[in-house]
């Protein structure tokens, strides 16, 4: 008997590929999309029971067929009901295989990412259909990672689906102009998915670091489809130089553990060798990109065995390097913090000065960074304040909890002085 | 993002609003709700409250229960309803309440519920 995690491991790599053959023999991306969902709960149902099948791509094939051709069959006898008159296919022809080259399951799998990930979607469908329809995930699977109820993820993939349909999007990689494009929005939806496992801190969460395995899993199989894309490489790096720390981050009872005080023993060895070795690739012989970049930052950290030793300038360095390719608030507040590393806190505080007309400006993680900063220069007042209101603007619970801590740290310093 | 939308009316308002009225803010209602179930952003259902009269406050004071009639809020607006969104920001959430008839006839106010995830520090 085969364990029943074992078997979903064998189902879902093969979920896009039976899609993909599916979508190019019938069409209809929709219905074919439902019936590979079934065959993959008919397989999930049956092989620990019964075995895996011997050719297990073929069966899922055949199991999704029958549904398929029993919905066309009952759509031509619909139709031709409602209007015999008119000349329609039989149901046979319906049936047959398309004629031509068969593409390679690997083209299908990279057709079906740039499908699921359509700018015509919201970027919570775009989510939710690359889940099911690349990963295989069923829509009870990715509700429970996202904490919503499972009719809220069935609408969001019916709906990505209509969308394609009444936008009549095909069934064929991007051409060469939008590409790059249409890869970018790819590579946003696989950060979505990872980071949402990513931040969960703890207990009843567990299930959404399945998401940060998924998300690595299918960006894995984009760079084996796209070895020479940068970005890509990049990404990947990225995810995995993060995951690598995700056990040292935060504490059983769910709390942060900054990235200074985080015990750099706990960090996972093999996911940084792997991570330090596919950004060092890219960054020598692609064209540089925001991912590689927030990768080489995340190898920096990596690469300090002790707090401490963190190579700041090399940190900047990239910091503003990657302020000037893409340019945004998030980035200039985190460069503050390298500055300050490097060239003192006041020199950060001078920089956070710049953004108060910006749109971050009451965004709670400006406040704590200017209070930290604040700490620092050891303006206990100022920073008291800061940490105070960063906590009433921040909707983290996590992150709550941590802001409270420091202002409450100050507030005893001061006591303590004052007793002194 | 996760958002709560808390409907806010008057008992008196509602009684006094004319049977017309009253009927359109419920068809509008149904209306409003089916379409955000359908863009994926309702989470669950909406939760209509009972008339505040029917309320009782429960306060513990050295392990001593107190449970006293009607409710906690003082004042003649009540908390009537409510339903849970999630969407992409706190403009897209005011955004879907511009569209439910509770904001048309009383006023919802919009907050965001707090998560468990936090980003690296």
């Amino acid at each position: 008997m085969t364990r029943h995690a074992e078997v979903e491991d064998l189902l879902r790599p093969l979920a896009p590929q039976v899609l993909g053959v599916l979508v190019r023999r019938y069409g209809r991306f929709d219905l074919c999309e439902d019936a590979v969902q079934e065959a993959l709960l008919a397989g999930a149902l049956q092989w620990p029971e019964e075995g895996v099948p011997e050719n297990p791509r073929a069966w899922l094939i055949t199991v999704a067929s029958r549904r398929i051709v029993d919905e066309l069959r009952s759509d031509h006898a619909r139709r031709r009901r409602e209007d015999t008159a008119a000349a329609r296919t039989p149901p046979d022809e319906l049936l047959a295989p398309a004629a031509g080259d068969e593409p390679s399951d690997d083209d299908d799998a990279l057709t079906l990412l740039f499908l699921c990930a359509h700018p015509a979607l919201s970027p919570a469908s775009q989510v939710a259909l690359t889940l099911r329809a690349v990963g295989g995930l069923s829509t009870a699977e990715i509700a429970r990672a996202f904490l919503v109820p499972e009719t809220t993820i069935a609408q969001r993939i019916s709906r990505g689906k209509q969308k394609i349909k009444a936008s009549g999007i095909p069934f064929s990689l991007p051409a060469e102009p939008e590409r790059a494009d249409r890869l970018r929005v790819v590579l946003q939806v696989l950060y979505l998915i990872f980071n949402e496992g990513y931040t969960a801190t703890s207990g009843p969460d567990l299930q959404r670091g399945e998401l940060t395995a998924e998300a690595i899993r299918l960006t894995r199989e984009l760079r084996r489809r796209l070895p020479s894309d940068g970005e890509v490489t990049g990404l990947l790096a990225l995810m995995l130089l993060t995951e690598a720390r995700r056990s040292a981050r935060s504490r059983r009872d769910g709390s942060l553990v900054p990235l200074a005080e985080q015990d750099r023993g706990q960090w996972n060895g093999a996911l940084i060798e792997e991570g330090l070795a596919l950004v060092t690739n890219a960054l020598s012989r692609t064209a540089l990109g925001p991912y590689q970049l927030q990768a080489a930052i995340a190898a920096v950290h990596a690469e300090a065995a002790r707090a401490e030793d963190t190579d700041w300038a090399q940190i900047l360095a990239l910091y503003e390097l990657l302020e000037r390719i893409s340019p945004n608030p998030m980035v200039t507040l985190n460069r503050a913090v390298a500055v300050a590393m490097v060239r003192g806190p006041h020199a950060g505080l001078n920089l956070l000065q710049t953004l108060d007309d910006d749109s971050i400006a009451e965004h709670h993680r400006l406040y704590a960074i200017r209070a930290h900063l604040h700490e620092m220069v050891g303006d206990r007042a100022a920073a008291l304040a800061g940490y105070q209101a960063a906590a009433h603007r921040t909707t983290s619970l996590p992150e709550q909890r941590y802001l409270e801590a420091r202002a409450a740290r100050l507030i005893d310093q001061g006591q303590t002085r004052h007793q002194d | 993002m996760k958002y709560i939308a808390l409907i806010h009316n008057n008992p008196e308002a509602w009684q006094a609003l004319s049977q017309a009225e009253r009927d359109e803010h419920n068809s509008d209602a149904d209306t409003f709700l089916e379409a955000i179930t359908k863009s994926g952003e309702l989470l669950g259902g909406a939760v209509v409250l009972a008339n505040p009269s029917n309320a009782k406050t429960v306060r513990v004071r050295n392990g001593v229960p107190a449970i006293t009639d009607g409710p906690f809020a003082e004042g003649k607006e009540h908390l009537a309803g409510y339903y849970m969104l999630d969407c992409e920001s706190m403009e897209r959430a005011t955004e879907i309440v511009t569209g439910d008839p509770s904001a048309r006839f009383f006023a919802v106010e919009v907050r965001p519920i707090m998560h468990m995830t936090g980003s690296d520090l």
